[in-house]
Protein backbone atom coordinates (compact mmCIF):
# COMPACT_ATOMS: atom_id res chain seq x y z
CA UNK A 1 0.00 0.00 0.00
CA UNK A 2 1.26 3.45 -0.92
CA UNK A 3 1.86 5.83 1.98
CA UNK A 4 -0.24 8.99 1.86
CA UNK A 5 1.72 12.07 0.76
CA UNK A 6 0.59 14.33 3.59
CA UNK A 7 1.33 11.57 6.09
CA UNK A 8 4.91 11.30 4.79
CA UNK A 9 5.47 15.08 4.92
CA UNK A 10 3.92 15.20 8.40
CA UNK A 11 6.16 12.38 9.68
CA UNK A 12 9.28 14.07 8.27
CA UNK A 13 8.30 17.39 9.87
CA UNK A 14 7.49 15.66 13.17
CA UNK A 15 10.82 13.80 13.22
CA UNK A 16 12.72 17.05 12.64
CA UNK A 17 10.73 18.69 15.44
CA UNK A 18 11.41 15.91 17.92
CA UNK A 19 15.07 15.96 16.83
CA UNK A 20 15.27 19.70 17.53
CA UNK A 21 13.67 19.13 20.92
CA UNK A 22 15.96 16.25 21.92
CA UNK A 23 19.20 17.78 20.64
CA UNK A 24 18.18 21.39 21.41
CA UNK A 25 20.84 21.93 24.10
CA UNK A 26 23.55 20.63 21.74
CA UNK A 27 22.32 22.61 18.73
CA UNK A 28 21.63 25.88 20.57
CA UNK A 29 24.55 28.27 20.04
CA UNK A 30 23.97 30.13 23.33
CA UNK A 31 22.44 29.76 26.76
CA UNK A 32 18.74 30.66 26.23
CA UNK A 33 18.53 32.67 29.45
CA UNK A 34 21.89 34.45 29.20
CA UNK A 35 22.35 38.03 27.99
CA UNK A 36 24.59 37.61 24.95
CA UNK A 37 23.98 40.73 22.83
CA UNK A 38 26.46 43.59 23.08
CA UNK A 39 23.81 46.28 23.43
CA UNK A 40 21.19 45.94 26.13
CA UNK A 41 17.49 46.77 25.96
CA UNK A 42 17.51 46.95 22.18
CA UNK A 43 16.57 43.90 20.13
CA UNK A 44 19.07 43.06 17.35
CA UNK A 45 17.72 42.03 13.92
CA UNK A 46 18.60 38.61 12.48
CA UNK A 47 22.20 38.32 11.21
CA UNK A 48 25.45 36.62 12.21
CA UNK A 49 26.28 35.69 14.90
CA UNK A 50 22.62 35.78 16.05
CA UNK A 51 20.88 34.16 13.09
CA UNK A 52 17.36 34.87 14.32
CA UNK A 53 18.23 38.07 16.19
CA UNK A 54 18.12 38.83 19.90
CA UNK A 55 15.23 39.88 22.13
CA UNK A 56 14.70 42.99 24.26
CA UNK A 57 16.82 41.51 27.07
CA UNK A 58 19.68 40.65 24.72
CA UNK A 59 19.01 36.88 24.63
CA UNK A 60 19.54 34.76 21.50
CA UNK A 61 16.20 34.02 19.80
CA UNK A 62 17.41 30.84 18.02
CA UNK A 63 18.60 29.28 21.29
CA UNK A 64 15.35 30.22 23.00
CA UNK A 65 13.35 28.69 20.14
CA UNK A 66 15.28 25.41 20.37
CA UNK A 67 14.75 25.19 24.13
CA UNK A 68 11.12 26.16 23.58
CA UNK A 69 10.73 23.17 21.25
CA UNK A 70 11.54 20.90 24.21
CA UNK A 71 8.65 22.32 26.22
CA UNK A 72 6.20 22.30 23.30
CA UNK A 73 6.98 18.69 22.35
CA UNK A 74 6.98 17.56 25.99
CA UNK A 75 3.66 19.27 26.79
CA UNK A 76 2.22 18.17 23.45
CA UNK A 77 3.00 14.49 23.99
CA UNK A 78 2.40 14.19 27.75
CA UNK A 79 -0.81 16.26 27.81
CA UNK A 80 -1.97 14.30 24.75
CA UNK A 81 -1.43 11.06 26.69
CA UNK A 82 -3.46 12.43 29.62
CA UNK A 83 -6.21 13.53 27.22
CA UNK A 84 -6.23 10.17 25.43
CA UNK A 85 -6.26 8.19 28.70
CA UNK A 86 -9.23 10.07 30.17
CA UNK A 87 -11.07 10.24 26.84
CA UNK A 88 -10.57 6.55 26.01
CA UNK A 89 -11.55 5.41 29.50
CA UNK A 90 -14.76 7.47 29.43
CA UNK A 91 -15.58 6.58 25.80
CA UNK A 92 -14.99 2.82 26.27
CA UNK A 93 -17.00 2.66 29.48
CA UNK A 94 -19.90 4.71 28.14
CA UNK A 95 -20.03 2.94 24.78
CA UNK A 96 -19.59 -0.61 26.05
CA UNK A 97 -21.71 -0.64 29.20
CA UNK A 98 -24.37 1.68 27.83
CA UNK A 99 -27.63 2.37 29.65
CA UNK A 100 -27.36 4.43 32.84
CA UNK A 101 -23.56 4.70 32.81
CA UNK A 102 -23.66 5.96 29.24
CA UNK A 103 -26.28 8.62 30.02
CA UNK A 104 -24.38 9.91 33.05
CA UNK A 105 -20.96 9.97 31.34
CA UNK A 106 -22.30 11.64 28.21
CA UNK A 107 -24.09 14.32 30.23
CA UNK A 108 -20.82 15.05 32.04
CA UNK A 109 -19.18 15.28 28.61
CA UNK A 110 -21.90 17.71 27.46
CA UNK A 111 -21.26 19.87 30.51
CA UNK A 112 -17.52 19.94 29.81
CA UNK A 113 -18.19 20.74 26.14
CA UNK A 114 -20.06 23.90 27.15
CA UNK A 115 -16.85 25.38 28.57
CA UNK A 116 -14.44 27.18 26.31
CA UNK A 117 -11.40 24.96 27.02
CA UNK A 118 -8.91 27.80 27.11
CA UNK A 119 -10.93 29.84 29.65
CA UNK A 120 -11.52 26.82 31.87
CA UNK A 121 -7.81 26.00 31.71
CA UNK A 122 -7.02 29.61 32.63
CA UNK A 123 -9.33 29.35 35.65
CA UNK A 124 -7.79 26.03 36.75
CA UNK A 125 -4.21 27.22 36.39
CA UNK A 126 -5.08 30.46 38.23
CA UNK A 127 -6.17 28.57 41.36
CA UNK A 128 -3.47 25.86 41.20
CA UNK A 129 0.30 26.10 41.52
CA UNK A 130 1.80 26.99 38.14
CA UNK A 131 4.20 24.26 36.98
CA UNK A 132 4.77 21.93 34.03
CA UNK A 133 2.76 19.25 35.85
CA UNK A 134 -0.21 21.57 36.33
CA UNK A 135 -0.18 22.31 32.59
CA UNK A 136 -0.15 18.57 31.71
CA UNK A 137 -3.10 17.81 33.99
CA UNK A 138 -5.13 20.94 33.18
CA UNK A 139 -4.86 20.50 29.41
CA UNK A 140 -5.87 16.84 29.82
CA UNK A 141 -8.83 17.80 32.01
CA UNK A 142 -10.24 20.35 29.56
CA UNK A 143 -9.70 18.50 26.28
CA UNK A 144 -10.75 14.85 26.76
CA UNK A 145 -14.37 15.39 25.67
CA UNK A 146 -13.82 15.16 21.92
CA UNK A 147 -11.82 11.93 22.33
CA UNK A 148 -14.51 10.40 24.55
CA UNK A 149 -17.27 11.09 22.02
CA UNK A 150 -15.38 9.61 19.07
CA UNK A 151 -14.32 6.47 20.99
CA UNK A 152 -17.85 5.99 22.33
CA UNK A 153 -19.44 6.03 18.89
CA UNK A 154 -16.80 3.56 17.58
CA UNK A 155 -17.44 1.20 20.50
CA UNK A 156 -21.21 1.47 20.05
CA UNK A 157 -20.93 0.08 16.53
CA UNK A 158 -18.32 -2.58 17.41
CA UNK A 159 -20.28 -3.85 20.41
CA UNK A 160 -22.95 -5.37 18.21
CA UNK A 161 -20.56 -7.06 15.74
CA UNK A 162 -20.89 -10.81 15.47
CA UNK A 163 -17.41 -11.68 16.72
CA UNK A 164 -18.01 -9.64 19.88
CA UNK A 165 -21.39 -11.27 20.41
CA UNK A 166 -19.75 -14.66 19.78
CA UNK A 167 -16.99 -13.93 22.30
CA UNK A 168 -19.61 -12.92 24.86
CA UNK A 169 -21.60 -16.09 24.17
CA UNK A 170 -18.46 -18.16 24.77
CA UNK A 171 -18.26 -16.61 28.22
CA UNK A 172 -15.58 -13.95 27.78
CA UNK A 173 -15.68 -11.27 30.47
CA UNK A 174 -16.07 -7.55 29.82
CA UNK A 175 -12.40 -6.84 30.46
CA UNK A 176 -11.31 -9.49 27.97
CA UNK A 177 -13.75 -8.34 25.30
CA UNK A 178 -12.74 -4.69 25.70
CA UNK A 179 -9.03 -5.47 25.76
CA UNK A 180 -8.81 -8.23 23.14
CA UNK A 181 -11.67 -7.48 20.75
CA UNK A 182 -12.66 -3.83 20.93
CA UNK A 183 -9.45 -1.93 21.70
CA UNK A 184 -7.40 -3.40 18.81
CA UNK A 185 -10.18 -2.44 16.40
CA UNK A 186 -10.35 1.16 17.48
CA UNK A 187 -6.55 1.60 17.37
CA UNK A 188 -6.53 3.19 13.87
CA UNK A 189 -9.08 5.77 15.00
CA UNK A 190 -7.12 6.32 18.20
CA UNK A 191 -3.96 7.06 16.20
CA UNK A 192 -5.77 9.73 14.21
CA UNK A 193 -7.25 11.43 17.26
CA UNK A 194 -3.95 11.14 19.12
CA UNK A 195 -2.25 13.11 16.34
CA UNK A 196 -5.10 15.64 16.24
CA UNK A 197 -5.03 15.92 20.01
CA UNK A 198 -1.26 16.56 19.97
CA UNK A 199 -1.68 19.49 17.59
CA UNK A 200 -4.62 20.81 19.61
CA UNK A 201 -2.58 20.51 22.80
CA UNK A 202 0.40 22.41 21.35
CA UNK A 203 -1.96 25.23 20.27
CA UNK A 204 -3.71 25.30 23.64
CA UNK A 205 -0.38 25.36 25.48
CA UNK A 206 0.85 28.20 23.26
CA UNK A 207 -2.37 30.10 24.03
CA UNK A 208 -1.93 29.58 27.78
CA UNK A 209 1.70 30.75 27.60
CA UNK A 210 0.60 33.73 25.54
CA UNK A 211 -1.90 34.67 28.27
CA UNK A 212 1.00 34.48 30.74
CA UNK A 213 -0.01 31.35 32.65
CA UNK A 214 1.81 28.57 30.82
CA UNK A 215 4.95 26.82 31.97
CA UNK A 216 6.53 29.39 34.33
CA UNK A 217 9.80 31.26 33.54
CA UNK A 218 12.76 31.06 33.18
CA UNK A 219 11.94 28.11 30.84
CA UNK A 220 11.52 29.68 27.38
CA UNK A 221 8.19 28.81 25.71
CA UNK A 222 7.05 29.84 22.25
CA UNK A 223 3.78 31.31 23.53
CA UNK A 224 5.49 33.52 26.09
CA UNK A 225 8.10 34.63 23.52
CA UNK A 226 5.19 35.92 21.40
CA UNK A 227 3.63 37.53 24.46
CA UNK A 228 6.91 39.29 25.31
CA UNK A 229 7.15 40.48 21.71
CA UNK A 230 3.77 42.28 21.81
CA UNK A 231 5.35 45.53 23.02
CA UNK A 232 8.05 45.35 20.32
CA UNK A 233 6.23 43.97 17.30
CA UNK A 234 6.58 47.22 15.32
CA UNK A 235 10.32 47.77 15.86
CA UNK A 236 11.31 44.11 16.15
CA UNK A 237 8.79 41.96 14.22
CA UNK A 238 11.19 38.98 14.19
CA UNK A 239 10.56 38.53 17.91
CA UNK A 240 6.99 37.38 17.22
CA UNK A 241 7.54 36.08 13.68
CA UNK A 242 9.87 33.16 14.52
CA UNK A 243 8.15 31.72 17.61
CA UNK A 244 4.78 31.95 15.85
CA UNK A 245 6.20 30.17 12.82
CA UNK A 246 7.59 27.51 15.18
CA UNK A 247 4.13 26.89 16.69
CA UNK A 248 2.63 26.78 13.19
CA UNK A 249 5.27 24.25 12.08
CA UNK A 250 4.74 21.94 15.07
CA UNK A 251 0.94 22.04 14.88
CA UNK A 252 0.97 21.57 11.12
CA UNK A 253 3.23 18.51 11.39
CA UNK A 254 0.70 16.70 13.59
CA UNK A 255 -2.28 17.92 11.55
CA UNK A 256 -0.66 16.50 8.41
CA UNK A 257 -0.08 13.19 10.20
CA UNK A 258 -3.69 13.10 11.44
CA UNK A 259 -5.17 13.99 8.07
CA UNK A 260 -2.87 11.63 6.18
CA UNK A 261 -3.65 8.74 8.54
CA UNK A 262 -7.38 9.37 8.25
CA UNK A 263 -7.20 9.51 4.46
CA UNK A 264 -5.05 6.40 4.22
CA UNK A 265 -7.42 4.52 6.53
CA UNK A 266 -10.34 5.41 4.28
CA UNK A 267 -8.55 4.71 1.01
CA UNK A 268 -9.08 0.91 0.57
CA UNK A 269 -12.83 1.10 1.15
CA UNK A 270 -13.73 4.11 -1.00
CA UNK B 1 -43.88 21.36 22.28
CA UNK B 2 -42.88 18.34 24.31
CA UNK B 3 -39.52 18.38 22.53
CA UNK B 4 -38.99 22.05 23.38
CA UNK B 5 -39.64 21.40 27.07
CA UNK B 6 -37.32 18.36 27.27
CA UNK B 7 -34.61 20.27 25.45
CA UNK B 8 -35.06 23.22 27.84
CA UNK B 9 -34.81 20.89 30.84
CA UNK B 10 -31.57 19.40 29.50
CA UNK B 11 -30.15 22.89 28.98
CA UNK B 12 -30.93 23.72 32.62
CA UNK B 13 -29.27 20.49 33.78
CA UNK B 14 -26.17 21.33 31.74
CA UNK B 15 -26.11 24.82 33.27
CA UNK B 16 -26.37 23.29 36.75
CA UNK B 17 -23.46 21.02 35.80
CA UNK B 18 -21.29 23.93 34.67
CA UNK B 19 -21.96 25.79 37.92
CA UNK B 20 -21.04 22.64 39.87
CA UNK B 21 -17.70 22.56 38.09
CA UNK B 22 -16.95 26.25 38.66
CA UNK B 23 -17.94 25.77 42.30
CA UNK B 24 -15.59 22.83 42.51
CA UNK B 25 -12.75 24.83 40.99
CA UNK B 26 -13.26 27.89 43.21
CA UNK B 27 -14.04 26.22 46.54
CA UNK B 28 -12.51 22.78 46.60
CA UNK B 29 -9.02 23.65 45.39
CA UNK B 30 -6.13 22.84 47.69
CA UNK B 31 -5.40 25.86 49.83
CA UNK B 32 -7.60 28.50 51.40
CA UNK B 33 -10.64 29.42 49.26
CA UNK B 34 -11.09 32.66 51.24
CA UNK B 35 -7.56 33.62 50.22
CA UNK B 36 -8.30 32.69 46.60
CA UNK B 37 -11.51 34.73 46.54
CA UNK B 38 -10.37 37.75 48.55
CA UNK B 39 -7.05 38.09 46.77
CA UNK B 40 -3.42 37.77 47.78
CA UNK B 41 -3.25 41.19 49.44
CA UNK B 42 -6.31 40.80 51.69
CA UNK B 43 -5.78 41.34 55.46
CA UNK B 44 -6.98 39.04 58.23
CA UNK B 45 -10.18 41.03 58.75
CA UNK B 46 -11.23 40.82 55.09
CA UNK B 47 -10.44 37.10 55.09
CA UNK B 48 -12.66 36.59 58.13
CA UNK B 49 -15.43 38.58 56.47
CA UNK B 50 -15.19 36.54 53.27
CA UNK B 51 -15.36 33.34 55.32
CA UNK B 52 -18.50 34.58 57.07
CA UNK B 53 -20.16 35.78 53.84
CA UNK B 54 -19.51 32.57 51.93
CA UNK B 55 -20.11 30.31 54.95
CA UNK B 56 -16.80 28.59 54.33
CA UNK B 57 -16.89 26.66 57.61
CA UNK B 58 -20.31 25.18 56.75
CA UNK B 59 -20.60 21.70 55.13
CA UNK B 60 -19.89 21.54 51.39
CA UNK B 61 -23.57 20.95 50.53
CA UNK B 62 -24.62 24.13 52.34
CA UNK B 63 -21.83 26.06 50.65
CA UNK B 64 -22.92 24.77 47.26
CA UNK B 65 -26.59 25.64 47.91
CA UNK B 66 -25.61 29.17 48.89
CA UNK B 67 -23.36 29.46 45.85
CA UNK B 68 -26.26 28.51 43.57
CA UNK B 69 -28.51 30.97 45.41
CA UNK B 70 -26.04 33.76 44.75
CA UNK B 71 -25.74 32.77 41.07
CA UNK B 72 -29.52 32.81 40.59
CA UNK B 73 -29.59 36.36 41.99
CA UNK B 74 -26.81 37.26 39.53
CA UNK B 75 -24.26 37.72 42.31
CA UNK B 76 -20.88 36.55 40.98
CA UNK B 77 -18.81 38.10 43.76
CA UNK B 78 -16.56 41.13 43.57
CA UNK B 79 -13.40 41.70 41.59
CA UNK B 80 -10.59 42.14 44.05
CA UNK B 81 -8.70 44.41 41.71
CA UNK B 82 -11.46 47.05 41.41
CA UNK B 83 -13.93 45.89 44.14
CA UNK B 84 -16.73 46.17 41.56
CA UNK B 85 -19.38 43.43 41.30
CA UNK B 86 -18.25 40.89 38.69
CA UNK B 87 -21.73 40.82 37.11
CA UNK B 88 -21.57 44.56 36.35
CA UNK B 89 -18.06 44.24 34.90
CA UNK B 90 -19.10 41.40 32.61
CA UNK B 91 -22.31 43.07 31.43
CA UNK B 92 -20.40 46.21 30.52
CA UNK B 93 -18.04 44.16 28.32
CA UNK B 94 -20.68 41.89 26.80
CA UNK B 95 -21.77 44.15 23.86
CA UNK B 96 -18.19 44.43 22.53
CA UNK B 97 -17.73 40.64 22.64
CA UNK B 98 -21.12 40.02 21.03
CA UNK B 99 -20.29 42.46 18.20
CA UNK B 100 -16.93 40.82 17.54
CA UNK B 101 -18.16 37.23 17.81
CA UNK B 102 -21.20 37.75 15.58
CA UNK B 103 -19.21 39.63 12.92
CA UNK B 104 -16.56 36.89 13.00
CA UNK B 105 -19.29 34.27 12.65
CA UNK B 106 -20.66 36.09 9.60
CA UNK B 107 -17.13 36.24 8.11
CA UNK B 108 -16.71 32.52 8.84
CA UNK B 109 -19.99 31.59 7.15
CA UNK B 110 -19.11 33.61 4.04
CA UNK B 111 -15.65 32.02 3.85
CA UNK B 112 -17.16 28.60 4.49
CA UNK B 113 -19.75 28.90 1.71
CA UNK B 114 -17.33 30.37 -0.81
CA UNK B 115 -14.54 27.92 0.01
CA UNK B 116 -16.81 24.88 -0.08
CA UNK B 117 -18.52 25.75 -3.37
CA UNK B 118 -15.22 26.49 -5.10
CA UNK B 119 -13.45 23.36 -3.81
CA UNK B 120 -16.47 21.14 -4.48
CA UNK B 121 -16.72 22.51 -8.02
CA UNK B 122 -13.04 21.62 -8.56
CA UNK B 123 -13.01 18.44 -6.43
CA UNK B 124 -10.01 16.23 -7.13
CA UNK B 125 -8.07 18.87 -9.09
CA UNK B 126 -4.97 20.77 -7.99
CA UNK B 127 -7.18 23.66 -6.81
CA UNK B 128 -8.85 21.32 -4.31
CA UNK B 129 -5.52 19.89 -3.14
CA UNK B 130 -3.92 23.33 -2.71
CA UNK B 131 -6.97 24.53 -0.81
CA UNK B 132 -6.66 21.54 1.55
CA UNK B 133 -3.02 22.25 2.42
CA UNK B 134 -3.74 25.99 2.71
CA UNK B 135 -6.66 25.43 5.05
CA UNK B 136 -4.70 22.95 7.22
CA UNK B 137 -1.94 25.57 7.46
CA UNK B 138 -4.35 28.34 8.48
CA UNK B 139 -5.98 26.04 11.05
CA UNK B 140 -2.53 25.28 12.51
CA UNK B 141 -1.56 28.93 13.07
CA UNK B 142 -2.13 30.36 16.55
CA UNK B 143 -4.90 32.96 16.22
CA UNK B 144 -3.01 35.49 18.39
CA UNK B 145 -0.02 35.25 16.06
CA UNK B 146 -2.21 35.80 12.99
CA UNK B 147 -3.57 38.85 14.82
CA UNK B 148 -0.09 40.22 15.40
CA UNK B 149 0.90 39.62 11.78
CA UNK B 150 -2.25 41.46 10.65
CA UNK B 151 -1.49 44.33 13.01
CA UNK B 152 2.11 44.52 11.80
CA UNK B 153 1.40 44.47 8.07
CA UNK B 154 -2.09 45.94 7.60
CA UNK B 155 -2.00 48.31 10.56
CA UNK B 156 1.65 49.36 10.89
CA UNK B 157 3.42 48.83 7.56
CA UNK B 158 0.59 49.59 5.13
CA UNK B 159 -1.29 51.93 7.52
CA UNK B 160 -4.66 50.77 6.26
CA UNK B 161 -6.44 50.07 9.53
CA UNK B 162 -6.12 51.12 13.19
CA UNK B 163 -3.57 49.39 15.44
CA UNK B 164 -6.06 47.80 17.80
CA UNK B 165 -8.61 49.26 20.18
CA UNK B 166 -12.28 49.95 19.47
CA UNK B 167 -14.56 52.82 18.64
CA UNK B 168 -15.32 52.67 14.93
CA UNK B 169 -16.34 50.00 12.41
CA UNK B 170 -12.79 50.22 11.03
CA UNK B 171 -11.50 48.86 14.34
CA UNK B 172 -13.69 45.80 13.94
CA UNK B 173 -12.39 44.68 10.52
CA UNK B 174 -9.05 43.09 11.48
CA UNK B 175 -10.11 41.22 14.64
CA UNK B 176 -13.27 39.92 12.94
CA UNK B 177 -11.29 38.74 9.89
CA UNK B 178 -8.60 37.07 12.01
CA UNK B 179 -11.12 35.39 14.31
CA UNK B 180 -13.47 34.43 11.49
CA UNK B 181 -10.96 33.08 8.98
CA UNK B 182 -9.89 30.02 10.98
CA UNK B 183 -13.49 29.08 11.77
CA UNK B 184 -14.45 29.79 8.15
CA UNK B 185 -11.83 27.43 6.79
CA UNK B 186 -13.07 24.77 9.18
CA UNK B 187 -16.67 25.28 8.00
CA UNK B 188 -15.47 25.14 4.39
CA UNK B 189 -13.92 21.68 4.95
CA UNK B 190 -17.08 20.32 6.60
CA UNK B 191 -19.35 21.85 3.99
CA UNK B 192 -17.10 20.54 1.22
CA UNK B 193 -17.58 16.95 2.43
CA UNK B 194 -21.37 17.40 2.67
CA UNK B 195 -21.54 19.09 -0.69
CA UNK B 196 -19.59 16.38 -2.52
CA UNK B 197 -21.93 13.82 -0.96
CA UNK B 198 -25.09 15.76 -1.87
CA UNK B 199 -23.86 16.36 -5.42
CA UNK B 200 -23.73 12.60 -5.94
CA UNK B 201 -27.39 12.10 -5.03
CA UNK B 202 -30.20 11.14 -7.36
CA UNK B 203 -32.21 14.35 -7.24
CA UNK B 204 -29.16 16.32 -8.35
CA UNK B 205 -28.65 13.99 -11.31
CA UNK B 206 -32.35 14.31 -12.10
CA UNK B 207 -32.11 18.11 -12.00
CA UNK B 208 -29.02 18.00 -14.20
CA UNK B 209 -30.93 15.75 -16.60
CA UNK B 210 -33.73 18.31 -16.78
CA UNK B 211 -31.09 20.78 -17.97
CA UNK B 212 -30.59 22.87 -14.81
CA UNK B 213 -27.42 24.98 -15.17
CA UNK B 214 -24.32 24.27 -13.03
CA UNK B 215 -24.54 27.47 -10.97
CA UNK B 216 -28.25 27.16 -10.30
CA UNK B 217 -27.80 23.47 -9.49
CA UNK B 218 -25.13 24.30 -6.91
CA UNK B 219 -26.91 27.16 -5.19
CA UNK B 220 -30.59 26.23 -5.51
CA UNK B 221 -30.41 22.48 -5.21
CA UNK B 222 -27.23 21.24 -3.55
CA UNK B 223 -26.08 23.97 -1.16
CA UNK B 224 -29.36 24.13 0.76
CA UNK B 225 -29.17 20.51 1.85
CA UNK B 226 -25.42 20.56 2.37
CA UNK B 227 -25.74 23.54 4.74
CA UNK B 228 -28.11 21.84 7.17
CA UNK B 229 -25.56 19.82 9.18
CA UNK B 230 -23.45 22.97 9.44
CA UNK B 231 -26.12 24.61 11.60
CA UNK B 232 -25.57 22.09 14.42
CA UNK B 233 -21.81 22.46 14.09
CA UNK B 234 -22.07 26.24 14.54
CA UNK B 235 -23.92 25.63 17.81
CA UNK B 236 -21.41 23.07 19.05
CA UNK B 237 -18.36 25.09 18.07
CA UNK B 238 -19.32 28.29 19.86
CA UNK B 239 -17.15 27.21 22.77
CA UNK B 240 -14.16 26.98 20.41
CA UNK B 241 -15.06 30.41 19.02
CA UNK B 242 -14.99 31.78 22.59
CA UNK B 243 -11.40 30.50 22.98
CA UNK B 244 -10.51 32.48 19.89
CA UNK B 245 -12.37 35.51 21.25
CA UNK B 246 -10.19 35.58 24.38
CA UNK B 247 -6.95 35.50 22.37
CA UNK B 248 -8.12 37.87 19.61
CA UNK B 249 -9.44 40.45 22.06
CA UNK B 250 -6.16 40.30 23.95
CA UNK B 251 -4.09 40.99 20.84
CA UNK B 252 -6.33 43.74 19.46
CA UNK B 253 -7.08 45.42 22.81
CA UNK B 254 -10.74 44.84 22.04
CA UNK B 255 -12.65 45.82 25.22
CA UNK B 256 -14.72 42.63 25.56
CA UNK B 257 -15.01 39.74 28.01
CA UNK B 258 -11.91 38.03 26.64
CA UNK B 259 -9.71 41.06 27.23
CA UNK B 260 -11.31 41.36 30.70
CA UNK B 261 -10.39 37.74 31.38
CA UNK B 262 -6.81 38.37 30.24
CA UNK B 263 -6.51 41.41 32.54
CA UNK B 264 -7.96 39.29 35.35
CA UNK B 265 -5.30 36.64 34.71
CA UNK B 266 -2.57 39.26 35.07
CA UNK B 267 -3.94 40.20 38.54
CA UNK B 268 -4.93 36.60 39.35
CA UNK B 269 -8.42 38.05 39.90
CA UNK B 270 -10.15 34.68 40.41
CA UNK B 271 -13.77 35.93 40.82
CA UNK B 272 -13.58 37.74 37.45
CA UNK B 273 -12.02 34.69 35.72
CA UNK B 274 -14.72 32.43 37.19
CA UNK B 275 -17.41 34.90 36.13
CA UNK B 276 -16.09 34.97 32.58
CA UNK B 277 -15.95 31.14 32.48
CA UNK B 278 -19.51 30.81 33.78
CA UNK B 279 -20.87 33.50 31.46
CA UNK B 280 -19.28 31.95 28.36
CA UNK B 281 -20.51 28.50 29.33
CA UNK B 282 -24.09 29.81 29.73
CA UNK B 283 -23.81 31.65 26.39
CA UNK B 284 -22.70 28.41 24.73
CA UNK B 285 -25.53 26.42 26.33
CA UNK B 286 -28.22 28.94 25.32
CA UNK B 287 -26.82 29.26 21.81
CA UNK B 288 -26.80 25.50 21.24
CA UNK B 289 -30.35 25.32 22.62
CA UNK B 290 -31.44 27.95 20.09
CA UNK B 291 -29.59 26.18 17.28
CA UNK B 292 -31.35 22.90 18.08
CA UNK B 293 -34.75 24.58 18.05
CA UNK B 294 -34.02 26.48 14.81
CA UNK B 295 -32.77 23.26 13.20
CA UNK B 296 -36.16 21.60 13.69
CA UNK B 297 -37.84 24.52 11.96
CA UNK B 298 -35.39 24.52 9.05
CA UNK B 299 -35.22 20.77 8.48
CA UNK B 300 -38.69 19.15 8.61
CA UNK B 301 -37.14 15.66 8.35
CA UNK B 302 -35.96 15.88 11.98
CA UNK B 303 -39.51 16.41 13.27
CA UNK B 304 -40.62 13.12 11.74
CA UNK B 305 -38.03 11.04 13.60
Amino acid sequence: MKTDGLLRIGCAMGTALVGAAVFGPVLAPYDPTAVVAARLAEPMPPGAPFYLGTDDLGRDVLSRLLYGARISVLVGLVAMSVTMTIGTAVGLTAGYFGRFIDVVLMRITDVMLAFPGLLLAVALVAVLEPSVWTIFIVIGLVSWTGVARVIRSEVLSLREREYVVAARAMGAGSTRILWRHILPNILPTMLVIAALSTSGTILLDAGLSFLGIGVPPPTPTWGRMIQEATSYYRVAPWLMLFPGAAVLYAVLAFNFIAYGLARQGRAPTT
Amino acid sequence: MRYVLTRLAWALIILLGTSTITFGVAFLVPGDPARVIAGPRADAETLAQVRRELALDAPVVTQYARYLGRLVRGDLGRSYATREPVGTLLLRRLPATATLALTALAVAIVIGLLGATVTARFAGTWIDRTALVASLTLLSAPVFWLGMLALYYVGYRWRLLPLGGAGSPRHLILPALVLGSGTGVYYARLLHTNLVEVLGQEYIRAARGRGVGAIRLLFRHALRNACLPLITVIGLDLAALMNGVVLTETVFHWPGIGRLAFEAVLNLDVPVIMGAVLLSASLVVSASLMVDLVYRVVDPRIRLE
